[in-house]
């Protein structure tokens, strides 16, 4: 089956006031993808807070409450877990930065509001690492992969710890480094990163990233994925940063230069191409033109295009075309392209073709 | 119009493309497949159910196919999707009727959040319900199977659903899931209950599915209120036993029952507080379900 609606949760995103004029199959379709993109808790804040919820037909609005009730569970999870992790981490004295999720929340950004939470990522200085670790084990976390293969993947070439799993809360922890590969092409300077961080109000020990710097992982996370079926959810966040952030003066001076800076000139531009294509994110011009910097060849630019504008649609039957799943098998590649130099992808794919995937689950 | 309505031709025309607009309570489910143990399912154990029009709105997507391989001429298997994606792994093809009803009640307990949904059977007379939540195992479904047969208007067998709003119960009247001695129990218990084929070594035993009675899916739409809170254990050789259970208890149990009282936070308390408040709660054992069903008729009539 086919439906015709294959932008409908962008649609949906940018102009929320026309959603309670919508006929109820164009809702039905609405739902299914929104679930699918992780973005139904997203709209039902948006149309709250035009007080546009109860003007929403029944049947719809029961799945934007119930999935509204389980992101408020997740935010409230997601508060205790990192009051966990401060506890585990007071006798190290390091001081953890919050990333992604968690520190939208901890900063109070409307990126948080009504965001499907999964695990909490915090970032350490790489020297404090073995310290992080061994106080985590001491406090109920363990490592979730038990592959010697794996533990050296995420050891020796990753920007990250193998996941953590706490034994009793089952909870899972990313504790990372760095937010690039060590083996990726490009170089974000991690000291640079953690130099600029701001501490959270009234809490010693626990930051979250610059606003520039916030904007530039959160691109990264998103331009260096392998896997997009949460693509769209983070183009969402994307666009509320840079709407957030953008008010305030000077962000938008400096976002090109800290971008260069940081060797990530290549995912701001493609956050600001695909935010302002997508979700109409205002940008001024002078931005854009800033940006232009990390601008790929015009043939690479149009490919990425032909990729992205399909990889960055729910992962859902209904937003797919022809080329849909194409454009996806060819951003997992890129992205472990990126992430590794070439004889090492060769190597990894390999280990992991002779593995037994996991079944195909939902 | 009603599943009932709709000529053979049309609802496999509809099973096998579309998709059958299925309603079950509040909720719409589109089912699509092709095989035959899921048409003659429906057809049997939903005939009274509400088919609705394409254009409006279904709550879930759901499909059984059978999964392309060597084994689907050996030993075919069946895969429920829902929205094209599975969440289980592929079952025997001859449950596939018992895989429908598991994958409905999955539907429901991951989703529907805006109820609080307790893994409970709960019937009604007068307005008033009787919830029953149990472990599999216990009769809990034997149990409602005979009450439904004797009176009692089926809200569900497996979820019950209650409003955070309102405290209501809102009804999902589908088929009872009975298994091993359970089936010929209600045979002789029941012999006017419309029972569907044995399946026999699904993953909870033998299976058989007990139709929903017509009277409890024409008033789908009746909410009921929560006014006793028993828990069934079967005993063979038992007699018939009520025994007060404290609140604190009952609370504890049904919100241990519950799919979703983690994610409703202190509106799930209030929730479930209040329609504990509003029970009498009991521990059952029973080992005959005749002098069960007449214990409830009792309590039914006397308070």
């Amino acid at each position: 089956m086919t439906v015709p609606d294959t932008d409908i949760v962008s649609l949906a995103l940018r102009d929320p006031r026309a959603l309670p004029g919508w006929p109820l199959a164009r809702w039905e379709a609405l739902v299914r993808q929104a679930r699918r993109a992780n973005l139904l808790s997203r709209l039902a804040v948006l149309l709250d807070a035009d007080g546009l919820l109860q003007s929403v037909p029944e049947a719809p609005r029961a799945h934007l409450d119930a999935a509204r009730t389980v992101s408020q569970a997740q935010e409230e999870a997601v508060r205790r877990e990192v009051a966990y992790v401060y506890q585990a981490l007071a006798p190290t004295g390091a001081e953890i930065v919050l990333l992604k999720g968690a520190a939208y929340l901890f900063a109070g950004l409307p990126a948080a509001r009504g965001r499907v939470f999964s695990d909490v990522d915090i970032l350490v200085p790489g020297v404090a690492l073995g310290q992080v670790e061994a106080a985590l084990m001491l406090h109920g976390w363990a490592t979730t992969h038990h592959d010697p293969y794996d533990q050296r993947y995420y050891r020796r070439w990753m920007h990250e710890l193998p996941p953590m799993q706490h034994i009793t809360r089952g909870t899972v922890l990313d504790v990372h480094h760095a937010i690039l590969p060590t083996t990726a092409r490009l170089k974000p300077d991690s000291a640079k990163l953690l130099a600029a961080s701001r501490p959270l109000a009234g809490e010693p020990r626990l930051r979250v990233l610059a606003p520039a710097d916030m904007v530039l992982h959160s691109a990264t996370h998103l331009f260096f994925n392998e896997e997009l079926g949460s693509g769209l959810r983070d183009l969402a966040d994307l666009d509320s940063l840079l709407r957030h952030f953008g008010r305030q003066p000077g962000f938008w001076e400096q976002l090109a230069g800290r971008a260069r800076e940081m060797d990530l000139t290549r995912p701001l531009y493609y956050a600001l191409r695909y935010a302002t294509r997508i979700l109409r994110t205002p940008v001024p011009a002078t931005a854009l033109r800033a940006a232009e910097i990390g601008r790929p060849s015009p043939l690479l630019r149009r490919l990425m295009d032909v990729l992205y504008l399909r990889a960055l649609r729910p992962d859902h039957p209904g937003a797919a075309d022809r080329l849909t799943p194409l454009a996806r098998h060819s951003l997992y590649v890129r992205a472990h392209w990126l992430r590794m130099p070439p004889v090492l992808l060769v190597y990894h794919l390999g280990v992991k073709a002779f593995r037994r995937e996991s079944p195909g689950t939902a | 119009m009603i599943v009932a309505d709709l000529p053979e031709s049309e609802l496999a025309r509809r099973l096998g493309g579309a998709g059958l607009r299925l309603r079950t309570g509040p909720l719409v489910t589109e089912i699509r497949s092709r095989l035959l143990e899921i048409a003659d399912g429906v057809r049997l154990h939903y005939r009274d159910h509400p088919a609705e029009e394409p254009g409006g709105f279904a709550d879930f997507h759901v499909r059984l196919v059978l999964p392309r391989g060597p084994r689907r001429w050996l030993r075919p298997q069946v895969l429920f999707q829902f929205d094209g994606a599975p969440p289980f792994y592929p079952l025997p093809a001859a449950q596939a009727f018992p895989v429908l009803e598991w994958g409905l009640n999955w539907c429901v307990s991951s989703h529907c959040h805006q109820y609080l949904v307790v893994h409970a059977a709960v019937v009604e007379r007068s307005g008033r319900a009787l919830i029953l939540p149990a472990p599999p195992g216990s009769g809990k479904s034997t149990l409602c199977a005979g009450l439904v047969s004797r009176g009692w208007r089926l809200l569900s067998d497996e979820l019950t659903l209650i409003d955070p709003g309102s405290g209501h119960l809102v009804p999902l009247p589908r088929p009872i899931s009975l298994k091993n001695a359970s089936i010929e129990v209600i045979r002789r218990f029941a012999p006017g209950a419309v029972l569907g084929p044995t399946v026999q070594d699904t993953l909870k035993g033998s299976v058989a599915h007990m139709k929903a009675p017509v009277e409890s899916v024409r008033r789908a739409s009746e909410f009921a209120r929560p006014r006793w809170m028993v828990l069934p254990r079967y005993e063979a050789g038992t007699p018939a036993r009520l025994q007060p259970l404290s609140k604190g208890r009952a609370f504890m149990h049904l919100a241990e029952s519950s799919f979703n009282y983690s994610l409703h936070g202190r509106r799930g308390f209030e929730t479930l507080a209040q329609a504990i408040e509003a029970c009498d709660c009991y521990e059952f054992a029973y080992g005959n379900l005749e002098e069960a069903v007449e214990l409830y008729d009792r309590l039914a009539t006397s308070t």
